[in-house]
């Protein structure tokens, strides 16, 4: 990270992105509901409007397969949309335009056509919003070929990686985590970006390697700290980009470990921790001294009740328990 | 086809003036918007998750229609749904331990405010999803028709979801399959932060639902008597069998979209001018103007609602939690 001492929230970081996205190259238009005078319900495009314009800071009807198709057809004939899609769970109304259309068109086309559209949207749970309003499904996209998957976890990196989103040629749906919004970090003032594909060290360590993403970074900052306590050296990769995947950087990591847990909020079966966990064994067998531990929500939908959704999804204690089973060390009862 | 498309307007000569009708929609209208009043201050005093959206403004329409329907007969709501739920005749304390999470709540406390279902009610479901619904509602309308059932069923949903892709699939099965279905549009004037008219070209929505030939019909939303009148012949054409109807309510939401929206986008002066429209405020006047019901006895019922609120709101919030073992229930 380049030096610097200024310090903005995740949502600003992400604000910056687009502007000066929006600045350099006027075929990126944003696309949504209640982004343009309103700045956007969690105020991610605060100012834009006033800025860019309705042109290109447009206001939809709440029509997520219209706009999301429209995205696709201005992506392919000229322009690079970046739309909104204010809670994840909305993107599930407008799937066939996401996974039959967005992912496909290059392919079907022999590599005629491109479609340069960025999805921003925000997952997760934490705020009691309910089954409908909660949910992790970055799975679901990276399981389809055709679409990359970014979710970000600093306001460093959601700044960095959404620049490069902008500017990928193909499909790019970016996650953010709606509790990391007002969660604040070191962005420099200078211009950088952060190529897809390339996991970053969160916190180096020996004994054992937390492979992670978006919000469960911070819980496993925190795990790996209560862990140092007690003589546990945690290193936590943060992937970043699930796809294109960094398993390069993990295998690295368990050479030197030899353990690793994977945690990540959404559900626990099926869930991307598997593909981790199937690609070290395939890849990094032998430098394993303990079978890969997953540490994810519970296979429910989100309950609302604030003490069920939260011992419904992966907590510090959670991951702390994980790391310990890698370790085969006995487990204190919680 | 514009014969199809209505607007009513209310014969003061030919209402049927019946009092107990008065004391039920008075009481109805006062138990959500007291309702509505106290799960605020529940939601600012931090005891609940999520968001709050309130319906306060838009007591006449739930009232009007749920009047018309019995036990039985189904309705599929939205986040806005818990005066739609009290209007089918839910239970306040269940549905304050609802939104406080509690074991008591009408789904265990695991659905939330947004999520208040009642099977023995005919609460089908409410739904975070815009426009998610109004199919429900309309496979509701199917199952009626093929069990050959008298019951109806009723889509409520806002301005804002007239512009999902469900919305308009669901009206034409529902039109093409004659199903006893009744779609109330409940047009507030805003879909979240956006004025519907930025977001629709059509100046009525009714004609939306002429768009799939259902008799579609316009009413004044702030006047229970309007509405109930309206919904009550397209509730009669549902259970005989003569298909669904469009309703679109025009009302207006007097709070923000959730509680702590900032209202940046309209301006006081509106929001006055609609309170001085607003249905309870208006209900009172009609019933003192037409001498059914006096001051003192619309006094006491307000004061009767008041009391049974806060009944009910005590108890909820000296429910129990549910236990973490609900975590696991009722997945499949
Ligand atoms: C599919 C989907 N898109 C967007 C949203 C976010 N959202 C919640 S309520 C709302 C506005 C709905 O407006 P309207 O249908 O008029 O109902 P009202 O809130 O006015 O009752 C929006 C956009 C959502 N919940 N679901
Ligand atoms: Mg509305």
């Amino acid at each position: 990270m380049m030096s610097t001492n200024r310090i903005i929230s995740y949502a600003q970081a992400i604000n910056e992105a687009l502007k000066e996205e929006m600045a350099l190259d006027d075929r990126v238009i944003l696309l949504g509901e209640d982004i343009g005078s309103y700045g956007g319900v969690f105020k991610v495009t605060k100012g834009l409007f006033d800025e860019f314009g309705k042109e290109r800071v447009i206001d939809t009807p709440i029509s997520e397969t219209g706009f999301i198709g429209a995205g696709v057809g201005a992506a392919m004939t000229g322009l690079k949309p970046v739309i909104e899609i204010m809670w994840i769970d909305f993107s599930l109304v407008a799937m066939d335009q996401i996974i039959n259309q967005a992912a496909k068109m290059a392919y079907m086309s022999g590599g005629q056509t491109s479609v340069p559209m960025v999805i921003r949207t925000q997952g997760g749970g934490g705020r009691g919003n309910g089954a409908q309003h909660s949910q992790s499904l970055e799975t679901l996209f990276a399981h389809i070929p055709g679409l990359k998957v970014v979710a970000p976890s600093t306001p460093y990196d959601a700044k960095g990686l959404l620049k490069s989103s902008i500017r990928e040629g193909s499909p790019v749906i970016f996650i953010e985590h709606k509790m990391l919004y007002s969660q604040k970090g070191e962005v420099p003032e200078e211009e950088y970006t952060i190529p897809l594909g390339k996991a970053d060290i969160k916190r180096s360590g020996k004994d054992v390697t937390i492979v992670t993403l978006s919000r469960m970074v911070q819980f496993s900052l925190e795990a790996a700290k209560e862990l140092e306590k007690e003589g546990i050296d945690a290193e936590v990769i943060d992937l970043r980009t699930l796809v294109p995947l960094d398993i390069e950087t993990v295998k690295e990591s368990v050479k030197k470990t030899n353990r690793v847990v994977v945690v990540h909020e959404a559900t626990r079966s099926y869930g991307w921790g598997a593909e981790i966990a199937a690609r070290i064994q395939e890849e990094a067998f032998d430098d394993l001294d303990a079978p890969v531990q997953r540490v994810g929500a519970e296979d429910v939908p989100v309950p609302y009740n604030l003490n069920l959704e939260k011992e419904m999804l992966p907590q510090t204690k959670d991951i702390i328990q994980g790391v310990k089973k890698s370790l085969y060390l006995q487990m204190e009862t919680v | 086809m514009q014969e199809l498309l209505q607007t009513y307007h209310l014969n003061e000569n030919n209402f049927n003036w019946d009092k107990n009708w008065f004391i039920q929609a008075w009481r109805i209208m006062n138990t959500i918007r007291v309702f509505e009043e106290k799960s605020i201050q529940i939601y600012k005093k931090g005891l609940m998750g999520g968001s709050l959206h309130s319906s306060i403004g838009q007591e006449a329409v739930a009232a009007g229609v749920c009047m018309n329907l019995k036990k039985d007969d189904y309705i599929s709501i939205t986040y806005r749904g818990r005066g739609q739920a009290l209007a089918k005749g839910a239970d306040p304390f269940q549905l304050f331990s609802e939104i406080l999470g509690k074991k008591t709540g009408y789904c265990k406390g695991k659905g939330g405010p947004m999520h208040i279902t009642s099977q023995e009610l005919g609460i089908l479901v409410a739904n975070g999803i815009v426009g998610a619904g109004i199919p429900i509602a309309v496979g509701a309308g199917l199952s009626i028709k093929t069990l050959k059932k008298n019951q109806v069923s009723v889509a409520f949903f806002g301005d804002g979801a007239t512009n999902q892709g469900a919305f308009h699939e669901a009206l034409n099965l529902a039109a093409i399959y004659k199903l006893p279905v009744v779609f109330v549009c409940e047009n507030n004037l805003y879909s979240e932060m956006t004025p519907i008219k930025n977001a629709v070209l059509n100046e009525h929505l009714a004609e939306r639902g002429l768009a799939y030939r259902i008799p579609s019909i316009i009413v004044n939303g702030n006047d229970v008597r309007a509405v109930y009148e309206v919904a009550k012949q397209a509730v009669e054409r549902a259970r005989s069998g003569e298909g669904p109807t469009f309703i679109e309510a025009k009302t207006y939401r007097l709070l923000g979209h959730m509680i702590g929206d900032a209202e940046t986008y309209r301006t006081k002066e509106e929001v006055e001018e609609w309170r001085q429209k607003e249905p309870i405020r208006y209900f009172r006047d009609v019933c003192l103007k037409q001498n059914v019901l006096n001051e003192k006895e619309l006094d006491e019922i307000q004061q009767q609602v008041i009391q049974e609120i806060d009944i009910a709101y005590e108890r909820a919030m000296k429910s129990e939690e549910p236990e973490m073992e609900e975590i696991f229930n009722d997945v499949y």
